[in-house]
């Protein structure tokens, strides 16, 4: 069994015919491997590929050939996309914490980056996005860096990158990378502000400030870094910081009262300041005002309270008003026409319309190109736009804007319409759940099935052409096709199998989407109007995504409903978001900001009459407060509220606390959906030796199919299974950091395994030398955790099974069959517990980013653990490799169980990656989706990408393959019922014959 | 596994006893001695780390009144149990007494609990019967380090007071300890407590009172084969291979068919005499016939 994915497809098929057959193979069989065939790639999976929010653009169009802009978003990614089709032509995905603050092109064919604070310069071939090079700056203080690339030097000669960032400017080859000088500019606290070459110079200017304020220029010499002339002035208002270069020889900053602009010109050593009254301009101007950090020549755009004021400058005293635009708005860099023209956009939202305005800075008052186009609602403003021109058919300039909307999606727009959009805001989902589709209605019209009845048949019969192995290429193909987009798969429907839901996840930009599991594609998308910024609420951002209503009983008219819960701002007292979304309209049913804040949000296994959720919500004052509010909801909850309980973990406390429900003795009408929280039990970890390291859980919808093990020699085991059982992994303080900061004698990590009604500490154990990062996951009885061993010098996965010993005598089978066992009668955690724990270590050669388990409907099917790889990839690995009842040489009995003989390290079968050859860029989570198909598990896991498919722990046992040949079937048994007739004939005849002889 | 690691360690600790007692038995006597001690304490070994049992069982302690021995390296520490009734504030209720052993490791540990509770008060038994009566929880705590106990921190446990009484109210406590520091305390019913809570008033209203103090476990080391891995790569083809399938597990869907086939041609051949002397028959029928044809 162990080779049958080397084994022929139609070996295969026959197999799958013998149903059972595999069923009972199942129990001989020792690695079951989930792989696939070349052809069977993207029949049940998809992988879509995003980049997340953009934060710079930079375009390539000047040569023929591929038209591409290059960006870098807020996800880390630097990618070239395809301007014609927003397609990725390649991208990069750089680390968790490697920030990138700019990007620009050198020498017209490498793009260069810079990273990490400004200590990281990397630089990636145009075309393909392979890295030339990389360079790391020493940064003493990480502080705001820029990029400078001298563009109008010689073609072909090897131009210089500037770097520059507090006092220091770094010097870097394009061609190579190697720094050709650094100079430290040996004043503290400056801050460049900006550096800049006048035409065809040798001579860098670097303008900055000293303090708050000092005005600083230095001329630096191109070649070597040398400082030529320097000279310094100071002005007694001080400056808050905030310039913006208008001329080679002029600035504007805002003084340090942030209410008025100083002009600062600046000629051969000599610096004249000029304070420009706002009040001059704009007649009813108060507040404080912002310079934009737009690059104009000549220009400069302030923003006052909610509107931009462009201004141009007519020299260093003189300013004039050119426009005001109100919110919400955005204005782009300006983009050199020619030597003496350039241009920039302004674009303004009305309501669901966009204004585009191209202006030229030779004429202000007039606009270049004017456009307005119709925009969908549920992206939001405009964030961002960038723009690039192109030459026309009648040889005048064309623009394209790419823009970036409130919901982090991408759009290219020309010529007033969109060209292509790319929904990036799911680089950066927050949480996800899940929603069956509609029944399927009746009164399906006659001719739809006739066509299907054909296709269906012609289908077939290509399919057997294709078994039979009489297909020519071209068929093939058309097989492989019909097979691809199978319409079955993407219907809007609940299917048979469960294979078709509603993937229902929450982006970091409030928006909330519904995926479609057959092909990814989004179904419906509403950005919340709750979590957008607003007066009432500043910095809303998501939380979590729950289901709010599942109707199937009493409500079936009714749509299911998912729970969006949000957080206006970031502290933990900050007041909650509540929006409840209809899962097949994404119609906003409810929203509202609460009066509480979020600490933990319980949804309760508890429903009112008309099917909703009931949730406890409790806050930063540890008050639970009781959602829906209704009498009904109410009632429910009165009922259980004694044995609700709950627990906090606190990281930073080092301290897990259990809770439960004061009971209420007087009822306030006001108050009559809070209750106070009462502290049952606490854990105090010893600050000086632990340090919460991860917590895990059981998911509270994992269902236990048998709650004993039957171990070799017919012995019976039972599981200890509570849904209330919590994994802490404690590591010791040293070491918390990175792997090598502490020696073995110095880390320790802890395990426990914690009951979190009654705090007890079931299970706790000392692993000497190893040290995290620990990734854990929890299900049925038992728990695997991944961490690093300093001794071994390797990565280790131990497991966890704990047995419960209070019912190890339930074994006489007379008993259960007369019903005097007591595995009915109600446990109450309260007892004291006697369990058993058997638990075992193994090597496993990864690093690990995330870990999930199968989930199946009923909990028969063996379970998988899903490791997300250092690699992005998703690995499935049999449980039963990580189990602790493993030695060296099992027993007969043990082997027909199925348990495989000890190893040290766990395999890593190629074959087992479930994510085949695709790679999940930066993978942060995996979920899993029981499918109605017992067999089957749906996964999703995301990060940067999306990734889903459907797998099988133990082989689709109870269904066949989808490849399998129902024509065949029927030819085979219509051939043989044909072959009975004539033989029956044959017979009847021969009868006759031999009667009459 | 633990067995044959228990079964070595006894090996190890008789050869040693062996060695030390063909080395003079005054020190044989001695080693003895200390080791009954520290099974006295509580069955921790020697200081010697590599020496102790994966699964130690449970220190079990009974409040006993016998004074221990004082020895140079440890000493008394005092540490108090408050409880609370529903609402109110913590009141004291009883008074933990440990040893603070220092190992010359460095670290320190507590061996030797005993416990001493104080006697219900009247005003605490009226207490304690209303939380019967409301099935409320009885809480209690103790500080998280025995050291300097009134400045620290607090663990404290729960349980449903309708879970204590029995005959007498019976109460088990569980102290987690690393070190001085107590990590946690579980308390509860010395047995089963019964759902749905029956309201029960104890015989006699004093507690009794279990005590364990329980340390972390040390997890088995991950087990490394190193000749196998020496042997070749094949090392970890071999651990996956699967387990030898017996005969009729391997062949038994070609056996069935078999068995049937074989049942058939002896069903065949049984009946195939018959037949022949039913042709024969037949044929001894025909053949007058076509003599009388001939004739």
């Amino acid at each position: 069994m162990s080779s049958s994915h080397l084994r022929p497809r139609t070996a295969m098929a026959i197999r799958a015919r013998l149903g059972f057959v595999i069923v009972l193979s199942l129990f001989f069989s020792a690695t079951l491997s989930t792989a696939l065939y070349e052809d069977q790639v993207g029949l049940a999976d998809w992988h879509h590929k995003y980049i997340g929010k953009v934060k710079h653009a930079v375009f390539h169009t000047q040569k023929t050939g591929r038209k591409r802009v290059v960006v870098s978003t807020e996800e880390n990614v630097v990618a070239s996309l395809d301007l014609r089709t927003g397609f990725i032509f390649w991208r990069n995905v750089l680390g968790k914490n490697d920030h990138i603050d700019q990007v620009d092109i050198a020498l017209g064919k490498y793009v260069v980056t810079l990273s990490s604070g400004g200590s990281i310069l990397r630089a990636w071939n145009l075309p393909d996005g392979q890295m030339i090079w990389e360079s790391t700056l020493p940064v003493s203080t990480p502080s705001k860096s820029s990029l400078y690339v001298l563009a109008n030097m010689n073609v072909g000669k090897d131009n210089l990158i500037l770097v520059f960032g507090g006092s220091s400017i770094h010097a870097l080859s394009s061609m190579d990378g190697q720094i050709v000088w650094r100079k430290e500019l040996s004043i503290d606290s400056l801050e460049i502000q900006q550096i800049f070459q006048p035409h065809d110079s040798d001579i860098i200017n670097v303008v900055g400030f000293v303090g708050s304020s000092e005005f600083v220029v230095y001329q630096i010499s191109y070649r070597t870094g040398e400082v030529m002339q320097q000279s310094k002035a100071s002005f007694e208002s001080g400056f808050c910081g905030e310039a913006s270069l208008v001329f080679d020889n002029l600035v504007v900053a805002l003084d340090a009262s942030k209410s008025s602009l100083v002009s600062i010109s600046f000629k051969n050593e000599v610096i004249n300041f000029h304070q420009i009254n706002l009040s001059d301009l704009v007649p009813d101007f108060s507040g404080k005002v912002t310079l934009l950090p737009l690059k104009f020549n000549g220009m400069l755009a302030i923003e006052i309270a909610s509107s931009i004021l462009l201004l141009r400058v007519k020299g260093a005293n003189e300013l004039e008003f050119v426009e005001k635009i109100s919110h919400p708005f955005a204005v782009s860099d300006a983009l050199p026409l020619s030597k003496v023209q350039q241009a920039f956009a302004i674009l303004q939202h009305d309501e669901s319309k966009i204004h585009f305005k191209v202006k030229s800075d030779n004429d202000l008052r007039n606009e270049i190109l004017k456009e307005t186009i119709q925009m969908d609602s549920q992206r939001g403003n405009i964030e961002k736009v960038f723009i690039n021109n192109y030459i026309r058919t009648d040889r005048t300039h064309g623009f394209r804007f790419l823009v970036v909307m409130e919901d982090h999606s991408l759009l290219l727009i020309q010529q007033g319409e969109i060209v292509w959009s790319r929904e990036d805001g799911l680089a950066s989902i927050v949480d996800s759940t899940t929603s069956e589709l509609p029944v399927e209605k009746e009164g399906v019209s006659v001719a739809e099935v006739e066509h299907n009845l054909f296709e269906w048949l012609k289908g077939h019969l290509l399919k057997l052409k294709g078994t039979l192995m009489l297909a020519s290429p071209d068929e093939v193909a058309a097989i492989q096709a019909i097979r691809l987009k199978s319409s079955e798969k993407n219907k809007m429907t609940r299917d048979h199998n469960g294979f078709r839901k509603l993937i229902i996840v929450l982006t970091r930009a409030g928006k909330v989407l519904a995926l479609h599991t057959g092909d990814g594609r989004v179904v419906w998308s509403v950005l919340l109007p709750a979590l957008r910024r607003s007066e009432t609420c500043g910095n809303p951002f998501a939380l979590r995504v729950y289901q709010w209503q599942v109707p199937h009983h009493h409500a079936m008219h009714e749509n299911p409903s998912v729970l969006v819960v949000g957080r206006c701002g970031h502290g933990f007292d900050a007041p909650g978001i509540f929006s409840i979304v209809d899962s097949y309209t994404g119609k906003v049913q409810n929203s509202f900001i609460l009066e509480h804040s979020v600490s933990h949000i319980m949804p309760l296994p508890l429903t009112d009459s008309t099917e909703q959720r009931l949730h406890l919500i409790i806050d930063a004052k540890l008050q639970a407060h009781l959602y829906p509010k209704n009498s009904d909801s109410l009632k429910h909850f009165f009922n259980e509220m004694p044995n609700i309980y709950w627990y906090s973990v606190e990281v930073e406390k080092n301290k897990i606390k259990g809770y439960s429900l004061e009971s209420k003795a007087e009822l306030d009408t006001a108050e009559e959906y809070v209750f106070q929280a009462k502290e049952l039990w606490s854990i105090i970890f010893p600050s000086e030796s632990e340090k919460i390291a991860v917590t895990a859980t059981r998911k509270m919808n994992e269902i236990v199919h048998t709650q004993a093990k039957v171990v070799a020699d017919q012995d019976v085991m039972y599981k200890y299974i509570s849904k209330n059982i919590l994994f802490v992994a404690t590591v010791s303080p040293k070491a918390a950091g990175e792997i090598g900061s502490a020696t073995p004698e110095e880390a320790l990590l802890y395990a426990y395994l914690i009951d979190t009604v009654s705090g007890r500490i079931l299970h706790r154990v000392c692993h000497q030398g190893a040290q995290g990062p620990v990734h854990a996951v929890v299900s049925e009885n038992w728990v695997v955790y991944h961490y690093f061993n300093l001794r071994a010098h390797r990565y280790e996965m131990s497991v966890i099974e704990i047995y419960d010993q209070s019912r190890a005598d339930n074994k006489d089978v007379w008993k259960l069959v007369l019903g005097k066992h007591n595995l009915t009668a109600p446990v109450s955690l309260y007892s004291r517990p006697d369990v058993m724990v058997k638990s075992q270590s193994y090597f496993f050669t990864h690093s690990v980013k995330s870990m999930a388990v199968t989930a199946t409907a009923k909990g028969i099917t063996s379970k998988q653990l899903l490791v997300g790889t250092i690699g992005d990839q998703v690995l499935a690995l049999d449980k039963r490799f990580l189990d602790p009842r493993r030695s060296v040489n099992p027993t007969q009995s043990e082997k027909e169980e199925g348990i495989i003989p000890l190893t040290d390290s766990l395999p890593i079968v190629p074959q087992s990656y479930i994510t085949h050859s695709l790679q999940v860029e930066d993978l942060r989570s995996m979920v899993t989706i029981p499918a109605k198909l017992e067999s089957t598990t749906l996964v999703f896991s995301y990060g940067v990408d999306l990734f889903f498919t459907r797998i099988a722990p133990s082989r689709t046992y109870d269904s066949l393959t989808e490849d399998f040949s129902y024509a065949l079937l029927l030819i085979t048994i219509v051939v043989l019922v044909a072959a009975i007739f004539v033989t029956w004939a044959l017979s009847e005849k021969k009868e006759l014959k031999e009667k009459w002889r | 596994m633990g067995s044959s690691r228990g079964r070595s360690l006894v090996l190890f600790t008789l050869s040693t006893l062996l060695l030390v007692s063909i080395a003079g038995g005054f020190q044989s006597d001695e080693l003895l001695q200390d080791d009954e001690e520290f099974g006295l304490e509580g069955g921790r070994p020697a200081a010697d780390p590599a020496l102790s049992t994966p699964t130690r069982p449970p220190i079990r302690r009974r409040p006993d009144p016998d004074l221990p021995s004082g020895s140079p390296d440890s000493k008394s520490v005092q540490f108090s149990l408050e409880h609370q009734f529903g609402g109110s504030g913590f009141f004291p209720a009883g008074t933990f007494t440990a040893r603070l052993k220092s190992w010359s490791h460095g670290g320190q540990t507590l061996t030797k609990l005993r416990f001493s509770r104080n006697a219900l008060t009247e005003e605490e038994k009226g207490a304690f019967e209303r939380l019967l009566k409301e099935d409320g929880y009885y809480t209690i705590r103790v500080p998280s380090n025995v050291l300097n106990a009134p400045g620290r921190d607090f663990v404290i446990s729960s349980v449903r007071a309708r879970c204590i009484p029995r005959e007498s109210l019976d109460e088990h406590f569980i102290i987690h300890t690393d070190g001085v520091n107590i990590v946690a305390v579980n308390y509860g019913s010395a047995g089963a407590c019964q759902y749905p809570r029956m309201l029960k008033y104890p015989a006699k209203w004093s507690f009794t009172s279990f005590t364990v103090l329980k340390n972390s476990e040390q997890a088995p080391r991950t087990p490394t084969f190193a000749e196998e891995l020496l042997a070749g790569e094949d090392g970890l083809g071999e651990g996956v291979k699967p387990p030898e399938k017996s005969f009729w597990a391997k062949y038994w869907m070609y056996l069935i068919p078999l068995v049937f086939i074989v049942l058939n041609a002896m069903t065949q051949a049984m009946n195939m005499p018959e037949e022949q002397t039913a042709g024969q028959s037949t044929q001894a029928q025909r053949t007058p016939s076509t003599t009388v044809r001939r004739r």
